[in-house]
Parts: structure tokens; C-alpha cells; sequence
């Protein structure tokens, strides 16, 4: 009767609450067996010397991932060395010199404007500005001169962290109990003191572990940098050099892949650069979270 | 009498202006950067905003006009049936949460949802394609949409969990009092009372994944013609900035700015509504 | 006793492994106002809350005895069916804030999925209203929000939303504590006129508030009944040297 569909609509419901959240909870792992998987036939193919080959040659099915590895590396730890000294500051102008108020209000709110860009119109907007003046910069040091290459895909790159490092930082910072500012301040300490030997050093594993996201969302970025980063699979000689990044190569060459063990391949790094920015994004949120409590 | 050291009072004075100097100057470095780069945008799109970039598709190569009229249509169609697939999902889940917060299990949960956002979208891109374009062969929209639903999870998730924490169990207790199913309590009570704060996350979802590219490289693909079937390819408007940006066509670069400029609008307007929202729609407990 | 509507039988309750209520048997007689009293903690709000299932809702908590509302026994019962015979008025005023005035009196209905004409809403509603005195001060406003009225109304909104099931009991658990004294004093007016149609069961911290509305007064201390007669009798002559600390104020 009606009263038994009532308690049957309500079992389902129940039932559904916690089949849809155990297949959320799943899905990593589902993601990374597809990736296994699909990679498979390339880890066998191109064994353990692929972390360090430094050729990549499609035609001859010969892959190489080094290039790639330091390519995402450099840019990705430039960036995030750029963008370090700005999100700082602007998370101590935020959390310390003028955490309430009108003006820091629209400040925030006009941070948070660099996340409303997308990564492709960065990318797109670096093109036209930011890559003529490095190649101008370039000429000026007797280089070869492309303008895109690691050094502009940095910058972008750093640009596009800002907003997301200064929010943590400031999380982190906010997290400093007031006893300990005030017996600083109390000692004579000047603001610069108090900030750079009370509130850093107490915070720093929480800041590191904000510049430890920063960094794995970095790694991750792709369209941005594939715009400027040069598309080189060479090994790098000189920040200013073209290079290639891990998302890059597989966000311009999956569709292209005209083998199975070329796709393989991409899915093979696709899988590495799945493995660290999970292991990154574990170990930022373990800290973050024995700090916060 | 104290203890003042009065030379290095003034050294340290010296150092602490120094430090806010540099902290002002880095700030308001970072404030301009933002200035620079919407003035551009807007200087460089705002030419190209004519009808015939809102009602008409792209022109071949040669031809100077067109517009990206298939890649507004396909953002709409990608973004609306991610955001069909992701709500309900995303809403279960955060409603689970809610409940069984402090429990073991809603902390796995919650890791496996702080991980899944930082996943790089091209990988969710991949997994896609293994999944659904390579056994049916095709590129389709509804395959990018899954990608981007599967983006657009964590933040519904975590606002939908977030705001029913924060109403009273008494409310709860009272329809539970009244009879009601759990069920009945959920969709009459709970959701509508929290309605603020699961449509916040649910446009904050939208506006992640409004400009993304990398996942639907391979999965939606691309489209130069006009289509609303969900089962073809279709371009959206971040996509064909991409492919315009990276061509050398001079007139390309035009369209590609106009998009720019909207997607770029469209975004900081999602992101305005969001904020009015989190402080204007607050149910009175 | 004759015209017993809820009994109790061994009823105890634990909270992991706390013993908060320790094995309990009394009878509730009908169409009569008894108020549970005693300390903080001394299992009143727990007893009040298993007589509806409330505790069904916690994992760590653990009924074990027997509870019959009349002769059926509580636990076997279905639990959204024994609710509607059972209502309960909450300690703050918790009318739901996304509906009207007329939406929360007639709330009961719509969540069980009850289908009611126009004609019988409006009939439902006005009746509800007017038990508890509101009818007067809300009719003309009836569909705005229940979030619009003072604290004093919404108690009263509350317990018409409980009346409008026609329940056969109503469990309140300190109905007026949030409340200042008109209100309160308001409440207890209708409480008053309410017992000659429902039995209620009234758990209070407020001695003058039993002695004044009650028919017959429980007293518990850490989880026992300690006490339970008229509630002249109760008050006036206790057998039990705690209640009679705790009525002269020695403790509270």
C-alpha cells in the first residue's frame, strides 16, 4: 500500500546515497588501473630506460620520456620560485598589514580575477605580449631567439599560481595563534620581525606544504604551456630554450598517434604525471591537515 | 632603566620599512598584472565583438568574418550535460558526507575527493577515451561532458556537504518527528533549506570547467560545423581559441580574441554571482 | 491504572557505554498533562525522546526494554506510522524556514505524502491555529514565511503543526525554555486547554511550570524514577528526600 512504497522510496534512496559515494571513492583507483592498463603494452615496450632515454622518436616507436621530465620539471619549479616572493607578499598584505577593511576586500577580490582566466587564454595572451619581449631579450643575449621556449612558459605559469598560492598561504598564516603575535609584538618587535621570526618559521610546514600544492597543480597545467613552451622534445639547453612539457606532448600528440604503441606510450606518461600529482596532492593535504589542528 | 638599544632600534626600523616596502610593491605587482592582462584582453576582443561572431561559424581559411557560433552552441551542450550528470551525483555524495560526518569512512571519502581535484584534467581526459571514445570509435560531446562532470564533482560535492552541516538537526529531528521518511526529509526540507549553498558549488563548478580544453581534446575533439547531436564531436569556444591561437592566420587570432573576451566575461561573472550568493542567500535558521 | 496510554517496561538506554536511563517502568495515563522532572542528565529528554524513536536516528545509542502505546509495543512498530501518532514539540522553535505559515501547519501532511484536497487544507489549518490562539494574529498572513514571526509565535506555530496530525500523545521537551515569560506563559495557557483532547508529556526544568500544568509528576535523578505521583502530592508531601532537595533548591 502506500505506507510499503514510502519505506521502499526511502530504501532505494539510501541505497543510492552510498553506491554513488563508494563509486566516487573508487574511481582513483578505477582511473588508475585504466591507466596501467592502457599503458601496459609501452611500460613492457620501453622498459625502465624510458625514464631517463633521452630520445623520443615516434617513427622508430624508439621513446625517450627525459626531455619531458626536465622540461616539466624546470618550468614547474621556476614557476612556482617566480610566483613564490608575490603570493607571499600578498598573503601577508592580506592576513597581516590589512586583514580587514574595504580596500583588502576588493584587493582579494581583484587576486582572485587571475583565476577567472582560463589556462588556454594565458596561454594565448603570452603568445601576443610576453613572448616578443622575451624574444627581444633573447636577441639582446645573443640567443636564438623563438620567444617561447621554458623561460615564458615559467612566467605565465607563475601568474596563474598566484591566486591559488595566496589563498593557502593565507589559510596557513590565519592559523597563527594570536598569543604568539601579541607576546612579539609585546617584546618590541617591529611588524617585519614578528612576520619573519614568529609567524614564517611556526608556519613553515604549512607554507611549504601550500608551495608543495602549488607545485602539483603546476605540473598538471597544460594548455598554457603548450602555447608557449616551444614544442622542442630536445633536451633543454638554457631557460630560454624551447622545450616540452609531460601534459604538453600528450595534449599535442594523442590525436596524431598513428600506433598503438605511440598512444601507449602518451597514456604511459599520462599514468606518471597521474602518480605524482596524486602523491603531491597526499602528502600537501597531510601536512595542511596536521597543521590545522 | 630598560634595556634600548638605540643604534639598532634604528637599523632595525630601517629594515622593518624595507620589508613592508617590498611586500606593498609585490602586492600591488600582482594587482597590476591583472589590470594588464584584462586590458589587453578586452582591448584586443573588443573589436571583434560583431553579430557575425555570435550567429555564424567559421569561415575557411582565406575568407576573412565568421564566427564561433559551433563553439558556443558545443560549450553549451558540454558544460549543460556535464552539469546534468555532475548535480545529482555531486549532491548524493555531499549529502552523504553530511550525514556520516566524523566517521571513518567520510574521511576516505573526502580524500578520495581532494585528490580527484587535483587531478591534471588531461588525464581525466585519457581515462575518458579508454573508457568510451576508443570502444565506440568516436569523438562525441556527451563523452567530453562525462570528462568535465567528473571535474565539476569536487566543488559540488564540498559545498553541498559544507552547507547541510551547518543546518540544525533539530529541523531534521522535526520532520522526522512529523513522520516523515528520510527520504521526504532530504528532498522537502534539507535540500530546499540548503539550496544556497549547493547552487553556489554547483557555479563554481560550471565556472572551472567553462574554460577547460585539455580533457576534451580527445573526447569531444572538435567541430567546425554546427551540430547539437550529443553524440558527434562538437567544438567549444576555449578549444577554438586554442586551435586559432596556435594558428598563423592573422584573422583567426581576431576571432580567437573575441572569444577570449566572452569566455573571459562569462567566467568573472559566474564568479560574481558566486560571491553575492555567499553572502546575500543565507537561509534564517 | 485505567486510561494508561504508554507504558514502560525495563526500559534502559546507554550511550556507548554509558547508562543514562536504568531500567524504567511507569505508566502514562491519558488526556493528562505529566511532566518529567529532575536534574541535567538525569535521562528525562532520553526517555521523552524513545517514546518517539528519536534514538533510531543515533548509531551509538541503545534501547532495550519495552515501550506500548497502548497495547502495541513501540519498537515493532513501523517508525514513520508510530510518529504520526506520536507528535513532539523541540526545545527552540524549529518551524521550517522555507515554508509559510500555512505550508509548516500542514507540513505533517505534505511530508508523508498525504493527499488532501484545498478544502480540507484550509479546514486543517484554521482548526491547528486556532488551539493554539494564533489563528487571530496570522490569518491574514498565512503565507508568509514562518521565519517572520517572533519566538513566541513560532513555539506556538510548532505546536500546531504537531496538532494538525491529530496525534494521540505529544511529547514536548522543554517547550518553553527559549522563551520569555509572556510567551511562555501563553504556551502553558494552551498546553492547559490541550490536555482535554491529547495526552502530553512535558519535560521541564521549570518546577513552577510542572506545578502549575501537570496532572502527575515524574521525578528522575541519574537515570532512575525516583518519583512519580499527583503533582499536588508530588510537591507538596515528597516521599523521596531527593525530590525533596531538588523542589526546595538544595540542587538543581
Amino acid at each position: 500500500m502506500k505506507n510499503r512504497w514510502r519505506i521502499l522510496e526511502n530504501k532505494i534512496f539510501v541505497r543510492w546515497l552510498s553506491m554513488v559515494t563508494l563509486v566516487t571513492m573508487v574511481l582513483l583507483i578505477i582511473f588508475f588501473i585504466t591507466l596501467l592498463i592502457s599503458s601496459w603494452p609501452a611500460i613492457k615496450a620501453n622498459g625502465f630506460g624510458f625514464l631517463w632515454g633521452k630520445t623520443w622518436d615516434p617513427v622508430s616507436n624508439h621513446f625517450g620520456m627525459l626531455p619531458f621530465l626536465i622540461g616539466t620539471l624546470i618550468t614547474s619549479f621556476l614557476a612556482l620560485i617566480i610566483s613564490a616572493p608575490f603570493s607571499v607578499a600578498a598573503a601577508l598584505f592580506l592576513g597581516e598589514y590589512y586583514p580587514k577593511g574595504v580596500i583588502p576586500n576588493i584587493f582579494r577580490n581583484v587576486i582572485d580575477l587571475l583565476a577567472a582566466i582560463p589556462s588556454v587564454v594565458y596561454g594565448f595572451w603570452g603568445l601576443y605580449t610576453l613572448a616578443p619581449l622575451i624574444s627581444k631579450l633573447e636577441i639582446k643575449l645573443h640567443l636564438p631567439a623563438p620567444g617561447v621556449g621554458i623561460f615564458t612558459a615559467s612566467i605565465v605559469l607563475s601568474i596563474m599560481l598566484i591566486p591559488y598560492s595566496v589563498s593557502l598561504i593565507r589559510q596557513v598564516i590565519s592559523m597563527t595563534p594570536v598569543s604568539l603575535k601579541e607576546a612579539a609584538y609585546a617584546l618590541g618587535s617591529t611588524r617585519a620581525e614578528v612576520i619573519t621570526k614568529v609567524i614564517i618559521p611556526s608556519n613553515i610546514s604549512g607554507i611549504s606544504a601550500g608551495f608543495l600544492l602549488s607545485l602539483g597543480r603546476a605540473l598538471g597545467e597544460t594548455m598554457a604551456v603548450t602555447i608557449l613552451i616551444g614544442n622542442s622534445p630536445e633536451i633543454p639547453h638554457n631557460i630560454f630554450s624551447p622545450s616540452y612539457t609531460m601534459a604538453s606532448v600528450i595534449a599535442n600528440e594523442f590525436t596524431e598517434a598513428v600506433s598503438d604503441i605511440y598512444l601507449s606510450t602518451l597514456i604511459e606518461v599520462g599514468l606518471l604525471l597521474f602518480i605524482v600529482t596524486t602523491i603531491i596532492n597526499l602528502i600537501g593535504r597531510l601536512i595542511i591537515k596536521r597543521v590545522s589542528i | 632603566m630598560a634595556l634600548i638599544d638605540t643604534k639598532g632600534l634604528r637599523g632595525r626600523r630601517i629594515k622593518d620599512r624595507i620589508f613592508s616596502s617590498f611586500v606593498w610593491i609585490l602586492t600591488f605587482s600582482c594587482l597590476a598584472v591583472v589590470f594588464i592582462i584584462l586590458f589587453y584582453l578586452f582591448k584586443m576582443g573588443i573589436g571583434s565583438l560583431n553579430w557575425a561572431l555570435f550567429t555564424q561559424g567559421p569561415k575557411p581559411v582565406g575568407e576573412s568574418g565568421g564566427g564561433i557560433l559551433n563553439a558556443i552552441v558545443g560549450s553549451l551542450i558540454v558544460v549543460v550535460l556535464g552539469a546534468i550528470i555532475a548535480i545529482p551525483l555531486g549532491v548524493s555524495v555531499g549529502l552523504y558526507q553530511a550525514d556520516h560526518r566524523g566517521r571513518r569512512i567520510s574521511d576516505w571519502v573526502s580524500v578520495a575527493v581532494d585528490v580527484l581535484n587535483g587531478i591534471p584534467s588531461i588525464v581525466i581526459g585519457i581515462v575518458i577515451y579508454v573508457w568510451i571514445v576508443k570502444p565506440t570509435g568516436k569523438f562525441s560531446a556527451y563523452s567530453g561532458s562525462i570528462a568535465l562532470a567528473i571535474m565539476m564533482l569536487p566543488p559540488i560535492i564540498k559545498n553541498t556537504e559544507e552547507t547541510l552541516v551547518l543546518i540544525p538537526t533539530t529541523l531534521k529531528e522535526a520532520s522526522l518527528a512529523l513522520g516523515a521518511s528520510y527520504y521526504r526529509t532530504t528532498m522537502k526540507i534539507l535540500l530546499p533549506t540548503g539550496i544556497g549553498g549547493i547552487f553556489s558549488g554547483c557555479i563554481i563548478g560550471i565556472a572551472r570547467i567553462a574554460g577547460e580544453v585539455a580533457p576534451l581534446l580527445f573526447t569531444a575533439f572538435g567541430n567546425p560545423g554546427l551540430t547539437f547531436n550529443i553524440l558527434k564531436p562538437v567544438d567549444t569556444i576555449p578549444k577554438v581559441i586554442f586551435t586559432y591561437a596556435s594558428s598563423p592566420y592573422d584573422d583567426w587570432h581576431r576571432i580567437a580574441w573575441g572569444g577570449s573576451l566572452i569566455l573571459v566575461t562569462f567566467i568573472i561573472v559566474l564568479n560574481a554571482i558566486i560571491k553575492i550568493f555567499e553572502s546575500k542567500w543565507k537561509v534564517q535558521f | 491504572m485505567e486510561g494508561t496510554i504508554l507504558r514502560t517496561e525495563n526500559l534502559r538506554i546507554s550511550f556507548g557505554d554509558n547508562l543514562v536511563v536504568k531500567g524504567i517502568n511507569m505508566e502514562i495515563a491519558e488526556k493528562q498533562v505529566t511532566a518529567f522532572m529532575g536534574p541535567s542528565g538525569c535521562g528525562k529528554t532520553t526517555i521523552l525522546r524513545s517514546i518517539n524513536r528519536l534514538h533510531d536516528l543515533t548509531p551509538e545509542a541503545k534501547v532495550e526494554g519495552k515501550i506500548f502505546l497502548h497495547s502495541e509495543e513501540v519498537n515493532g512498530m513501523e517508525a514513520m506510522t508510530l510518529r504520526r501518532r506520536v507528535g513532539m514539540v523541540f526545545q527552540r522553535p524549529n518551524p521550517f524556514p522555507t515554508m509559510s505559515i500555512f505550508e509548516n501547519v500542514i507540513s505533517g501532511f505534505t511530508l508523508n505524502g498525504i493527499k488532501i484536497n484545498k478544502q480540507e487544507k484550509n479546514e486543517i489549518v484554521e482548526d491547528a491555529l486556532k488551539k493554539v490562539a494564533l489563528w487571530d494574529e496570522v490569518k491574514d498572513n498565512l503565507n508568509k514565511k514562518s521565519t517572520a514571526l517572533s519566538g513566541g509565535q513560532q513555539q506556538r506555530l510548532c505546536v500546531a503543526r504537531a496538532v494538525a496530525m491529530k496525534p494521540e500523545v505529544i511529547l514536548l521537551d522543554e517547550p518553553t525554555s527559549a522563551l520569555d515569560p509572556l510567551s511562555t506563559a501563553k504556551i502553558e495557557d494552551l498546553l492547559y486547554e490541550l490536555k482535554s483532547n491529547y495526552t502530553l508529556i512535558i519535560v521541564t526544568h521549570n518546577m513552577q511550570q510542572a506545578a502549575r500544568i501537570s496532572d502527575r509528576t515524574a521525578f528522575f535523578y541519574l537515570g532512575d524514577l525516583l518519583e512519580y505521583d499527583d503533582t499536588k502530592k508530588v510537591f507538596t508531601n515528597p516521599k523521596n528526600e531527593k525530590t525533596q532537595n531538588y523542589i526546595t533548591g538544595r540542587f538543581g
